[in-house]
């Protein structure tokens, strides 16, 4: 199993998370996070005062998906949330040694 | 004083009138609250606006109870330097204010003034709020409130508002409060910013505003109301009350005009707060000079004053005090400019006031209100300055440093402004604070 995580831009959550239904995946879980990549911050002007703003909102998704998946889904979140713009985030996985579906109690793939 | 006719002194009209205008500046202060509550940082929005809410409570009760008649007495304590007590406790209400006589005899019941002049009292105070905002106590706020109203508002309103005072009977001109709220309010901001020190962070942390929309719904509500104060301050529905009304909406324009082109030119984008900035500025601007300047002349006054303010917001990083949401740079700035202006674009025109500089007047009136609002910036400033001293030594003003970290919202009043029911909107815990808990719902019961 393979935990797929990825930051992407907040308006494309929609898109990504329609892509993964198509594909199969069945579950979700999203977090507003904030963070800089390449993309950097901007700047806000406040009476004059200027504030660089660092950290720009971002949705982060994960994903826990079986071995044989995990470059599809990697493959539909990258398609589904491209803009070309700069900023539009990563995609990473990260090996999963154990899961447990907390209702029955399965462990592994089965609880997927 | 002459006893107050109430059969043929009364004017229903004029009394209905002053009676609506009361009710819109007192309007004025919850919005000040959410004018500044926006710009400061959410931990301290509760904060905030309890500070104006409770001007509200303290000024309307110390008002009634003596600074009414230390503003609006006789000449009595130090020859002029305030009211004497005769209306202490509001009592003589049956006579005439001191010093209204012949043309200038009022129309309207003593007690009616006495609410429209009060909720001028109530926002004057709050308006310092701005500059002290975040870190200041809050029962040394309390303490100084009334403290302050007692010997900086009373007596500057005497001087200039009362026709007793000596100022008024120079012939300065301030129509509804440049100098006596907002250059007053201003210059003491300046000297409990300085008294209080800067916030912790400041110029290195991020303080951006949390809510703009709070700020431009406050600046909302305080343009509505503000033509009870300015068009209110004719004391009566009449052609000047329609000059000060027309004044009032249109350099309140052209102040807001004024400031985003100064922003767009100079940062790049014309913003909201800039809006909301520049019509405050404006009304500030416009208020000392309401019932004394042409349409047209408030058209150049209000461009000229939210050009002045957008400008002068920077003077803090330059000279290193921490205003924090500048009321130096808006209602200093902004209050000594329209005293100022009216020495220039003042008019006979409205029935009342003299000719300016533009008007054929020459500079007496400049002189005038120069020596007016400097009088009254010096005193407020260092009367000020000494009393937030005092205070400081006495119970000290300012938060201690984990106080202002954490923020006045939890410290002060042990509430939170936004709770949007995450995992952080803590736990209910029974018990004898929370007596009032709801019976269970029985098995089968329906809500």
């Amino acid at each position: 199993m393979r935990l797929v995580t990825a930051v992407i831009k907040p308006f494309k959550l929609d898109e990504v998370k329609e892509a993964l239904e198509t594909f199969g995946v069945q579950g979700l879980t999203v977090a507003e996070v904030s963070g800089y990549g390449r993309q950097r911050g901007h700047t806000e002007v406040y009476r004059g005062a200027e504030y660089t703003v660092d950290f720009v909102p971002k949705v982060r998704l994960d994903v826990v998906v079986a071995d044989d998946d995990v470059r599809d889904v990697v493959d539909v979140i990258v398609k589904a949330s491209s803009t070309g713009q700069i900023g539009d985030g990563k995609v990473w996985t990260t090996l999963v040694d154990d899961l447990v579906r907390v209702r029955t109690g399965e462990r592994g793939p089965d609880a997927l | 004083m002459p006893p107050f006719d109430f059969v043929h002194d009364l004017d229903a009209g004029n009394t209905a009138w002053v009676l609506a205008s009361a009710a819109l500046v007192l309007l004025m202060t919850p919005g000040l609250a959410f004018f500044y509550g926006g710009m400061v940082r959410s931990k301290n929005v509760l904060g905030m606006l309890m500070q104006n809410y409770v001007a509200i409570g303290i000024v309307s009760v110390v008002w009634v109870v003596v600074a009414y008649s230390l503003a609006f007495g006789q000449n009595g304590v130090f020859g002029g330097f305030a009211g004497n007590l005769h209306q202490f406790g509001l009592g003589h209400m049956g006579e005439q204010v001191a010093g209204y006589q012949g043309p200038l005899a009022q129309t309207i019941p003593p007690l009616v003034f006495v609410a429209f002049q009060l909720m001028f009292a109530v926002i004057t105070p709050a308006l310092i709020t701005g500059a002290t905002a975040d870190r200041l106590k809050f029962g040394a706020y309390c303490v100084f409130i009334g403290v302050w109203l007692l010997l900086v508002y009373a007596p500057i309103a005497h001087w200039v508002f009362s026709p007793e005072g000596w100022l008024f009977k120079k012939g300065a001109e301030d129509f509804a409060g440049g100098t006596v709220v907002h250059a007053n309010a201003g210059a003491a901001g300046l000297a409990l910013a300085i008294v209080l020190g800067k916030r912790l962070g400041w110029k290195k942390d991020p303080m951006r505003p949390h809510n703009l929309p709070f700020t431009l719904l406050g600046a909302g509500l305080l343009w509505f109301g503000w033509f009870g104060f300015n068009a209110g301050s004719a004391l009566g529905a009449n052609n000047l009350a329609g000059y000060a009304f027309v004044n009032t909406n249109t350099a309140t324009a052209a102040a807001m005009l004024g400031w985003i082109i100064v922003e767009k030119l100079r940062d790049g984008h014309a913003t909201t707060l800039g809006a909301a900035s520049g019509a405050v500025a404006g009304l500030v601007a416009i208020t000392p000079a309401a019932g004394f300047v042409s349409p047209m002349g408030s058209i150049a006054l209000g461009f000229i004053a939210g050009a002045l303010c957008s400008l002068a917001v920077l003077l803090k990083y330059k000279l290193g005090y921490d205003d924090a949401l500048d009321v130096v740079g808006v209602h200093l700035v902004g209050g000594v400019a329209g005293a100022l202006l009216i020495g220039f674009f003042g008019t006979d025109a409205t029935g009342v006031g003299i000719n300016g500089i533009f008007y054929g007047g020459g500079a007496h009136l400049l002189r005038l209100q120069a020596e007016a609002v400097g009088v009254a910036v010096g005193y407020s400033f260092v009367a000020t300055l000494v009393i937030a001293k005092v205070i400081d030594l006495v119970m000290g003003l300012r938060l201690t440093k984990d106080q202002e970290l954490e923020g006045m919202d939890t410290v002060l009043h042990a509430e939170t402004a936004y709770d949007f029911g995450g995992v952080t909107a803590g736990g209910f815990s029974p018990g004898q604070r929370a007596a009032h808990q709801p019976a269970p719902l029985t098995e089968g019961a329906s809500i």
